[in-house]
């Protein structure tokens, strides 16, 4: 049996999954019904001087029958009293001292950082984490991703906490930066313990056609919310795997963003995350899915013969390097399976409109609705097998010669590349595109 | 014409008994399984007499965990392919699922169930290892689905077992007994052979129980004894003529069709009498197999029956044809059948009251009595102070299943009366449950 049993920064806990600091780890009563249900560990809803709410708080979009694949809240920090929180966490380590419960916090001053550190240490946590991400609301006040985008900030705040805390501190970073390693650099630099992100992303989940109002509608007015869930995965593996291939940064990593089942976080894992935060696919389908999560991942891991998860937390990592690195020699061709083939013809339209004219249609006539594909035209971008609605009918083959690997750099060095508009190794004036007929070669 | 001819060869008998839920292929079960909400306490979990944790199996499809999906199948239910195949589903899980109150065609859970088992069973992975020996040993009379589940959960547990049984083969009447339309064979047997494999039971064919010598011979040798001995022959109607040629038992006349389907021979017209499940297959088997005109008789209203609506129709689909409110008075012919005399009746108050005068013939060459099966009382007064309900049926306790032997357990149809392959494979696996607390209590 595999060992899921994780570490960040020195916060054990018995698996990787943990609630992300949100309403699902608003109150001791979740987080000790989530522990039950499987979660390993959870960063409490950021404490801070307590605020109001605003009624109607979250919005979504839906695609086609899908609900809620992206997610927008204008939900600030913590409503409730922090002598309550404090209760609470002290009853929840009590009950369950190995889970990992870690204390978000958001407050302004030198002094309340300190105040607030000590008094979440008294009862009993076991980390903080640093909510330098929240874009809404609280960053109108200074506080949240108007810290996580100001490195230097963010720098002295980290170190403002170093100075007090026994416990790992975790910055968790915005992605609303345009390089999320300057604020990862400025919280190592700080002496941060972990970096945790992704935090929200600004967004307007749309607008209300009749009232002229964004959601969700506070009173005819809305504002800016932070998006999350299942769409902003990508964005968020992308930005865990730069901090993780940083070697400035070179501290643990919790990844947060679009993770709903065990596929999702073993990636997120693969590009470097140590552990996992999950808060929207709680808020869509409850506590229950970690059972999915736990059984995918002890799968996945007895399949690759893992025996713990150091064993695969960056693995991908050497295999995402920068574009002029890939090798330009390889090469791949969409074939069609015919006996998969279903006579949708969007691989058709897509190629014909949207790529390189390099799939036929069955000449007039002809019974089959099954495209061919055109191989001088195919310059194998993926697009064919990425609509077509049967698995495994369209694949990519592989076609080149073996030669190689040549990558742009190599071409480069090799002073092979073209270096003016209309260069003859670029196909000088007449760079021919051929028409499907002609490359069919059959008129 | 009728709907269908007589099969001569093997692919006439796949056109006949095309199965009504064939297996999915994987796009199918990914679209499929996308669409499941994940509900909280779900009402297909509360329908399912063994209560598989369907959202979680469905989930684990999706993300491509399937032996994970085959394990939360086969953690609840043992028969977990043969189930997927010959549930009531209409009337259990996908009956209760919430797309139906939105008219939406409900999750075919059933479909995606045996999806999930028989990519386990095809590919042979090992999800279970039996624990190892106890030192105890039990005894099971029977191959049926209660027996052979209940060995499952023993082995589990690491009792040793040993399964007595009259016949050349496993699995009762989910092999005897299920209509060929539902399932086939080599699914039925496939799942057991792969059941076997993990758990290491044995079974000792052609070994029936038959005399005092031979109960008392398991009594010294095994800490208790589950009675998994199902159902008799069918029960005899006791009016004038059921002897001729001809005329056969629903039970008898099903068990030629699914081990010697192309010798079965049906008659031209055939009257099938009674209005349960087991009538609605005899009648739809016959009409599968070549009948002429099939008559299904029944002595109360149609509206009285106890089949599924959805098996009558099934049998409307093949060409069936319901006589209601006909109670048989004799079956005509002096060696052959040559007809049935039936009376008109009424219903009073419950009651069937037959209307005087109203006799009619029908005429027809065969006739199948699905007026259910007997009990197994000679083989069960072998055994001392075993207590019986007013049916017949061996009685127990209703949590432990005890008979008032304390030695003997007992579920399935000998329990139940008759009832579905889930029932008998839920309360074989509670028998067994009960069997470790008498054997772990009396150490």
């Amino acid at each position: 049996m595999p060992n899921l049993t994780a570490n960040l920064a020195g916060i054990r806990s018995p698996n990787p999954f943990w609630l992300a600091s949100a309403p699902p780890a608003n109150s001791g009563y979740q987080i000790m019904k989530a522990f039950d249900a499987g979660w390993g560990g959870a960063v409490w809803k950021t404490l801070g001087i307590p605020i109001i709410n605003t009624s109607s708080r979250y919005g979504a979009i839906n695609y086609r029958s899908n609900r809620m694949v992206g997610f927008n809240n204008i939900e600030l920090i913590t409503d409730r009293p922090l002598a309550d929180n404090l209760r609470e966490i002290e009853e929840v380590k009590k009950y369950f001292p190995d889970h990992a419960v870690v204390a978000s916090l958001m407050v302004e001053s030198r002094q309340e950082w300190h105040q607030i550190v000590k008094d979440v240490e008294n009862a009993g946590v076991d980390g903080v984490e640093l909510n330098f991400g929240c874009p809404h609301g609280m960053c109108e006040r200074g506080m949240g991703s108007a810290v996580g985008q100001e490195p230097s900030v963010l720098q002295v705040i980290t170190q403002w906490v170093k100075e007090v805390a026994t416990v790992p501190v975790i910055v968790k970073l915005t992605p609303n930066i345009t390089d999320v390693t300057e604020p990862a650099l400025a919280a190592a630099r700080g002496g941060a313990d972990a970096i945790s992100l992704i935090n929200t992303i600004q967004s307007l989940m749309g607008v209300d056609l009749d009232r002229f109002v964004p959601y969700p509608v506070v009173d005819g007015k809305s504002t800016n919310g932070g998006y999350c869930g299942p769409a902003v995965k990508p964005i968020a593996l992308n930005m865990v795997k730069n901090c993780a291939q940083h070697s400035g940064v070179n501290i643990p990593i919790s990844g947060i963003g679009g993770i709903e089942n065990w596929r999702d976080a073993v990636e997120h894992m693969l590009l470097g995350a140590s552990n996992v935060q999950v808060c929207t696919a709680v808020m869509h389908y409850g506590f229950g899915i970690v059972r999915e999560m736990l059984t995918g991942l002890e799968g996945y891991m007895k399949d690759k013969g893992f025996a713990q998860l150091s064993d695969f937390i960056g693995k991908a990592l050497p295999n995402v390097t920068t574009w002029e690195n890939l090798n330009l020699k390889y090469k791949v061709i969409a074939a069609i399976d015919a006996g998969k083939c279903i006579g949708c013809q969007l691989c058709y339209t897509a190629c014909e409109d949207g790529a390189h004219q390099a799939i036929a249609l069955p000449k007039n006539g002809q019974e089959s609705r099954v495209p061919a594909i055109i191989e001088e035209n195919c310059v194998g971008c993926n697009l064919c097998s990425l609509v077509c609605p049967v698995e495994n009918c369209i694949t990519m083959e592989r076609k080149d010669n073996g030669s190689g690997p040549e990558s742009w750099k190599d071409y480069m060095a090799s002073g092979k590349a073209p270096t003016a508009f209309n260069d003859e190794r670029a196909g000088g004036h007449g760079h021919w595109i051929p028409e499907p007929k002609a490359g069919l070669g059959k008129g | 014409m009728a709907e269908y001819t007589a099969p001569t060869t093997e692919k006439d008998l796949e056109n006949r008994f095309g199965q009504i839920k064939p297996y999915m292929n994987p796009t199918m079960a990914y679209y499929e399984s996308s669409r499941c909400l994940f509900c909280y306490d779900a009402p297909c979990v509360k329908a399912c007499p063994t209560s598989i944790d369907i959202p979680l199996f469905i989930r684990q499809i999706h993300t491509g965990n399937l032996d994970g999906a085959a394990r939360t199948i086969y953690d609840s239910n043992y028969f977990g392919n043969i189930c997927g195949k010959v549930c009531p589903t209409e009337v259990l899980c996908e009956g209760a699922c919430v797309y139906n109150l939105q008219e939406v065609k409900p999750i075919e859970i059933g479909r995606l169930q045996s999806f999930a088992t028989s990519r386990a069973i095809e590919r042979n992975r090992k999800l279970y290892e039996p624990a190892p020996p106890n030192g105890h040993k039990v005894a099971v009379i029977g191959a049926g689905p209660a027996s052979i589940s209940c060995a499952c959960e023993l082995r589990m547990r690491g009792y040793e077992v040993d399964i007595f049984e009259a016949r050349n083969h496993p699995s009762g009447l989910a092999l005897y007994g299920c209509a060929p339309y539902k399932v086939t064979n080599n699914d039925v047997l496939g799942e057991i052979n792969y059941l076997q494999e993990q758990f290491q039971f044995k079974i000792h064919y052609n070994h029936p129980i038959e005399s005092k010598e031979q109960i008392a011979a398991l009594e010294r040798d095994y800490g208790a004894i589950l009675l998994g001995v199902g159902l008799g022959h069918t029960q005899p109607l006791n009016i004038e003529g059921e002897k001729l040629d001809n005329c056969i038992g629903a039970t008898e006349f099903i068990e030629q069709v699914k081990l010697v389907p192309l010798s079965v021979e049906v008659g031209r017209r055939v009257i099938v009498i009674g209005g349960g499940n087991t009538a609605m297959d005899a009648a739809s088997e016959s009409a599968r197999l070549g009948a002429e005109a099939v008559t299904l008789a029944y002595r109360r209203s149609k509206e009285e029956m106890k089949a599924y609506a959805f098996e009558y129709d099934l049998a409307r689909s093949a060409g069936v044809m319901g006589l209601f409110n006909a109670a048989p008075l004799a079956i005509l012919g002096t060696e052959k059948v040559q007809g049935v005399r039936f009376i008109k009746t009424h219903s009073e108050g419950g009651k069937v009251m037959p209307l005087p005068g109203s006799e009619f013939e029908v005429a027809c060459d065969m006739v199948i009595l699905a007026t259910g099966q007997s009990k197994r009382s000679d083989f069960l007064g072998l055994i001392d102070s075993l207590e019986k309900d007013a049916r017949g049926c061996i009685k127990v306790h209703p949590g432990s299943f005890q008979t008032s032997h304390p030695k003997y357990f007992a579920a399935g149809d000998a329990v139940n009366g008759g009832a579905e392959v889930v029932n008998a494979a839920a309360e074989g696996k509670m028998a067994a449950r009960g069997i470790d607390s008498f054997i772990s209590n009396s150490k």
